[in-house]
């Protein structure tokens, strides 16, 4: 049980890895997502059906969701719509993309052809028990790219992007093109989702266009209960929350699957569940917020004998 | 060196509401010069910097910098020789991003390789810079910008703009929303900065007796025209009062409230 919520938490933290890059560091209100992780499921369980190999799959399905991203982003760019307008054409136009994909049929079962979760089973040899050797293969796996991330984030381009989406005025003024940037920058995060799709389908057993239905909720929820675990302004610990984030998110859905009947929860009402998590950590983290400002109102009267005003957004 | 020829800026071409905010500017900048521009608020001003900046669409005219025509060139190809600091302190740099990473991208001038931003010898080079500041940001290096004051993030800012050796280093208002002696401070770091690096620059400021005293060269504008240029002899005989009554003239009289104005 244990492992199976981390299993299922690193596979839908790599979606969230996406929804932070682009919510969180790009600023920019992306549902792509919500297509390009079935869209990612599509293409690689195609590709696993077919008898490819799990790295080829997982990085054609990286790929697609990448593709998907730029097609979000071309049409944000080109036509100057609001990101939310162009990630919902993106999002509806793969679902036919994804039906055509799987054969012309909703689902594709991955039961007799699944070398992702065979291999992550298998890798420490037959004395290890099959899903204490698959944990620890998506717990490296994992770790190995938020690394990758994280080294990402404190190159040039990575920089770059980053600043970005905190003001773009002083990315054109030290020479960068906004435009490029944000492509990228869309194209990496949901190649991730994308990745997470093909990783879910093969942990599900089957791939499925129905897959990115509520993923964006799930994956905004892992990010905000995430900051809520580690508050930190250090990028690595960032990415790293999420999976953290990510695997608590699982874990809420998991109790509420399994005794939430003892409280009248049925599983029709995960997504309510969901909704509700969300505006929990958005609660939770502005009544936060306010606890440290009047914290730090305290100490200044204490220091003054009167309240430090709070001395305009420079400061 | 900058040139430009027969601007045309306008808003609302065709509308109604037509304004037509730069007339037919000309104006030949060479390398090295410091010159002032003044004017009433709307004069055209800071539309006139973002004419040479490339971030307005002129309606007519070229822009030449170092003599080859940059008019069609997007905004962020142009910063790579046009720097620039605004008015508002939180526009030129990044605030949930380090102070050294915000240094990192201006000295990169926009480059961006998949290679690491802050090497150990840019970071050394770039703590020696922000230490001539004398604001004791070299002990802040990791911290974020939105953690600094005012003045220090415009002082960043500068120094950013400096860091990429721009052909033109536009100033507009950029002490304006800081306290007096911050105010103080980044401009006596302008000038250090200008002097240093030999920058050409255009700044526009309501100070007339700072612009008298420190700039080559005064533009006055006022809708959307220099109407004045002085240098030379012609700026060393003039003071504040002959600028007000100067003013007064291209406006067509009303001396008192336009000396209200300028102030
Ligand atoms: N984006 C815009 N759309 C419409 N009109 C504009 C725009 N930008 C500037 N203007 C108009 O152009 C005129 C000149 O503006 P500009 O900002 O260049 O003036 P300025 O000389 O910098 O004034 P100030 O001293 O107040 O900064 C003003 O009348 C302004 O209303
Ligand atoms: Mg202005």
């Amino acid at each position: 049980m244990i492992e199976g919520i981390l299993i299922e938490g690193l596979v839908y933290g790599i979606m969230a890895l996406g929804v932070f890059i682009a919510f969180r560091v790009l600023d920019f209100a992306d549902l792509t997502v919500e297509g390009s992780f079935p869209f990612g499921a599509a293409a690689g369980g195609a590709l696993l059906a077919g008898g490819a190999a799990a790295p080829a799959a997982l990085l054609a399905a990286f790929a697609a969701g990448a593709l998907a991203g730029c097609a979000t982003s071309a049409i944000h760019h080109g036509f100057k719509v609001p990101p939310l307008l162009a990630g919902i054409v993106t999002m509806t136009g793969l679902y036919s993309v994804d039906l055509r994909l799987l054969g012309g049929r909703a689902n594709l079962p991955l039961i007799t052809f699944n070398p992702v979760m065979r291999g992550s089973e298998a890798w420490l040899g037959p004395g290890v028990p099959p899903v204490l050797a698959s944990a620890a293969a998506f717990g490296l796996g994992a770790l190995a790219l938020v690394l990758a991330l994280d080294l990402f984030f404190h190159t040039e381009l990575g920089i770059a992007i980053g600043a970005l989406g905190d003001n773009e005025t002083s990315v054109v003024s030290v020479g960068a093109d906004p435009t490029a940037l944000r492509s990228i920058g869309i194209a990496l995060a949901n190649g991730l989702a994308g990745l997470s799709g093909a990783l879910a389908a093969s942990y599900q057993g089957f791939a499925d266009v129905n897959f990115g239905s509520g993923v964006i909720a799930a994956g905004l929820a892992s990010v905000m209960l995430g900051e809520l675990l580690l508050p930190s302004s250090r990028i690595g610990v960032q990415l790293l929350r999420v999976l953290a984030g990510s695997v608590l998110f699982r874990a809420i859905m998991y109790a509420g699957r399994s005794w939430g009947y003892l409280a009248g929860i049925t599983p029709n009402d995960l997504r309510l569940l969901n909704a509700l998590l969300v505006v929990a950590a958005l609660a939770a983290s502005r009544g936060r917020a306010r606890l440290s400002r009047d914290a730090a109102l305290r100490r200044a009267k204490r220091g003054r004998g009167s309240p430090a005003r709070g001395g305009g957004g420079a400061s | 060196m900058i040139r430009l020829e027969g601007v045309e800026v306008a808003f609302g071409l065709g509308t109604q509401d037509e304004r037509r905010v730069l007339r037919g500017v000309e104006l030949e900048v060479p390398k090295g010069q410091r010159v002032s521009v003044i004017g009433s608020n709307g004069a055209g001003k800071t539309t006139l910097l973002n004419a040479v900046a490339g971030s307005v669409r002129l309606a007519a005219g070229r822009v030449l910098i170092d003599g080859s025509d940059r008019s069609g060139e997007p905004e962020w190809m142009r910063s790579r020789c046009v720097g620039r600091v605004r008015q508002d302190p939180l526009a030129g740099t990044a605030g949930e991003m380090s102070v050294l990473d915000n240094l990192a991208m201006a000295s990169r001038k926009g480059r961006r390789r998949l290679l690491p931003a802050v090497t150990p010898r840019l970071r050394r080079e770039l703590a020696e810079r922000v230490a001539e500041l004398g604001m004791g940001l070299e002990e802040r290096l990791r911290e974020n910008v939105n953690r600094l004051s005012g003045g220090q993030r415009q002082a960043l800012t500068l120094l950013m703009a400096a860091l990429a050796r721009p052909a033109v280093l536009l100033l507009d208002e950029h002490t304006a929303a800081l306290d007096p002696r911050n105010a103080r401070i980044v401009t006596e770091l302008t000038r250090r900065l200008v002097a240093e690096h030999g920058l050409t620059s255009i700044a526009v400021t309501h100070d007339m007796g700072r612009a008298l005293e420190e700039a080559d060269r005064l533009l006055m504008m006022h809708e959307g025209r220099i109407v004045a240029d002085l240098q030379g002899a012609a700026k060393e005989g003039m003071d504040v009062e002959g600028l007000v009554a100067l003013f007064g003239e291209a406006r067509g009289g009303r001396l008192e409230e336009d000396g209200a104005l300028l102030r």
